[in-house]
């Protein structure tokens, strides 16, 4: 048989349902897969073996029946950020330490209803915050992809000197492979690098700034933020309340809309959660983009983007065209004011949220001669650096006599940023193109990005005002560079418009083919 | 605006985590280099703006004002590492 973790979810369901393969079996396959490869790439922080195989019984005797559901006998990854009941559930912190959750999460609770199996908790940033998946307690994630270049060898026609012995001769290609260690991108490292290296069907994952999109594009997956309040937030630990928003990461777009469609839904827990029904997401692949209205924003190229991006966003813009597309310059002139806005609001929110973390209710407790020394001592044992430093960063801006200057201004030039895209969409156009990252993924430990926390923030230029503006925004392969690493576009849409980018994304994953890693692990 | 490390001492109080001398010279340059970065929303004119209160119009959904949850007291402080009884035990807070 062939491998089955080869499958999409949209084949791995049609031999599922024709009971051409059992759930036990691929779970089976994944779980194998997963214990082979996971010391390479680390992406998997704990793996529910018994739980897997009790699920994919419990699917292969619906399925029996003929009652299987949307995802059943699907094996999925869940970010370590979800509430999943009784299961390592610590946001890839050492201040969570040993928490197991008595409940489970509202997303978690929608798949295990549509019938899909849990394969285990994926690493992440601490707490998703990070853009390399190196701020986890667990290690970083290692990218499934590595750098390769052609090698040219060109051979002579051989002759042995019998009459009619000829050897051809020719130029041979063959990619040699660099083994140096490359960043998945994050927060959500460890979902894109067990999507892309085949440890799971598809994953789950958060995205605050880029979290979703960043290692989607990194890693040759495609991921979709959906617009706030479309996926409830119950049940996944909190970074920034009013940017957080869950959504898949997948080999391909249809895969990406049948998560999705699963993942969302209205729900009395989270208030932010929005009552409008979920559309079949799946349906809008296919569908003509004829006259479509595509905006590409001059505010996007930014300085010092590689020309290889540029090239890329030119390439997406003439498949879009060839679709019947029409293309539109526009202009988001509060673009640049995005990123420096998210590090007022985001740290802001999430100094606040992660106020819970005092070694009293949950995870880890170091002793201290009173109760605010045990406090701190928990907290400073607890976080990581970054994590810190963005605590530190959110006191400081809310603190008495800085709370106008920063928040206030931060959360007014956010109104800015929102208008920006209002205008553009009340002028017709649908859909935005633009790159989805400034460049591919980087090495382990890079050290520009360990010198200057704003470089790693610039990983997100592209893709966190889409969360300043509570959009959706999708994020789907189109290339690789000079490399063989792969690079994403972004298009984002209007709210809750999901299904245009769906529509759209197809369009451009039919032009790009989809690229799969060149297996080492 | 910029941070010297009395500054930064005295946030990391607030935000309840511990920091040596060392930690505190060191998040003062971060600190000062992140509040750098953010320092060009000051270029933004904002006259007339209001602050974002939330990114979707919508109206806080309500519900019935009746008890739909509860009884999990074993449940709550299953994940605590000191309890007694179903209480957090803390350290001695009043004398």
């Amino acid at each position: 048989m062939s491998d089955l973790t080869r499958l999409t979810i949209a084949e791995a369901r049609a031999k599922l349902r024709a009971k051409e393969i059992s759930a036990a079996e691929i779970t089976d396959a994944y779980l194998a897969a997963i214990d082979q490869a996971n010391p390479r790439l680390n992406a998997y922080v704990a793996v529910t073996h018994d739980k897997a195989r009790d699920m994919a019984k419990a699917s292969d005797a619906r399925l029996a029946k003929g009652e299987g559901k949307a995802l059943e006998g699907i094996p999925l990854g869940i970010k370590d950020l979800f509430a999943t009941e009784g299961v390592h559930t610590q946001a890839c912190s050492h201040v969570l330490d040993g928490f197991k959750p008595r409940y489970e999460s509202t997303v978690t609770s929608n798949l295990w209803a549509d019938g899909a199996v849990m394969l285990g908790k994926l690493n992440m940033d601490e707490f998703a915050m990070g853009s390399s998946n190196e701020t986890s307690y667990y290690g970083p994630v290692i990218n499934p992809w590595r750098r390769s270049r052609v090698q040219t060898t060109v051979k002579p026609t051989f002759h042995d000197g019998s009459a009619g012995f000829v050897k051809p001769g020719g130029v041979e290609e063959n990619r040699s492979y660099d083994n140096m260690q490359l960043v998945p991108g994050g927060s959500s490292g460890g979902s894109a690098a067990a999507v892309s290296a085949f440890l799971c069907a598809g994953a789950t994952a958060t995205d605050t700034g880029g979290s979703i999109r960043q290692p989607a594009a990194f890693t040759g997956t495609v991921g979709i933020k959906p617009t706030y309040g479309r996926v409830s937030r119950w049940g996944v630990v909190a970074f920034a309340s009013s940017l957080d928003q869950a959504g898949p990461i997948a080999r391909d777009v249809r895969d990406a809309a049948i998560l999705l469609k699963s993942m969302a839904s209205v729900d009395a827990r989270d208030t932010t959660s929005v009552d409008r029904p979920v559309p079949d997401y799946e349906a809008a692949l296919g569908r003509p983009i004829k006259g479509m209205k595509v905006g590409i924003p001059r505010e996007y190229r930014v300085g010092g983007m590689p020309e290889e991006i540029e090239a890329l966003w030119q390439q997406g813009i003439a498949w879009l065209k060839d679709a019947g597309a029409e293309i539109v310059d526009i202009s988001l002139p509060h673009t640049k004011y995005a990123l420096p806005a998210y590090y007022i609001v985001a740290p802001a929110e999430a100094s606040s949220n992660l106020a819970r973390y005092d070694g009293v209710r949950y995870g880890l407790r170091v002793p201290g001669k009173d109760i605010v020394d045990m406090y701190e001592k928990t907290r400073a044992a607890g976080f990581g650096r970054e994590v810190k430093r963005r605590i530190m960063i959110g006191t400081y801006v809310l603190s008495a006599g800085y709370y106008d200057a920063y928040y206030l201004q931060a959360q007014k030039v956010r109104t800015l940023i929102k208008k920006d895209f209002e205008d553009v969409f009340a002028a017709g156009v649908d859909v935005i193109l633009t790159p989805a990252t400034p460049s591919a993924a980087f090495g382990v430990a890079d050290q520009d990005m360990a010198a200057d926390p704003v470089k790693m923030y610039l990983n997100d230029v592209f893709t966190v005002t889409v969360n300043m503006a509570g959009l959706p925004g999708i994020s789907v392969p189109a290339g690789l560079d000079s490399h063989g690493l792969p690079l994403g576009l972004q298009l984002i849409g209007r709210p809750f418009d999901e299904e245009t980018l769906f529509q759209t994304a197809h369009v451009i994953e039919k032009a790009a083919g989809r690229f799969e890693a060149n297996q080492w692990w | 605006m910029s941070v010297d490390i009395q500054t930064v001492k005295r946030v990391a109080r607030l935000a309840r985590i511990a920091v040596s001398e060392e930690d505190a010279a060191r998040m003062t340059g971060e600190l000062n280099t992140i509040l750098g970065f953010v320092e060009q929303l000051n270029e933004v004119d904002v006259s007339g703006v209001e602050p974002m209160t939330s990114v979707t119009p919508m109206a806080m959904r309500k519900r019935e004002d009746v008890v739909n949850d509860g009884n999990k007291a074993a449940d709550i402080v299953a994940n605590a590492p000191a309890t007694e009884e179903n209480f957090f035990l803390v350290p001695k807070v009043v004398e």
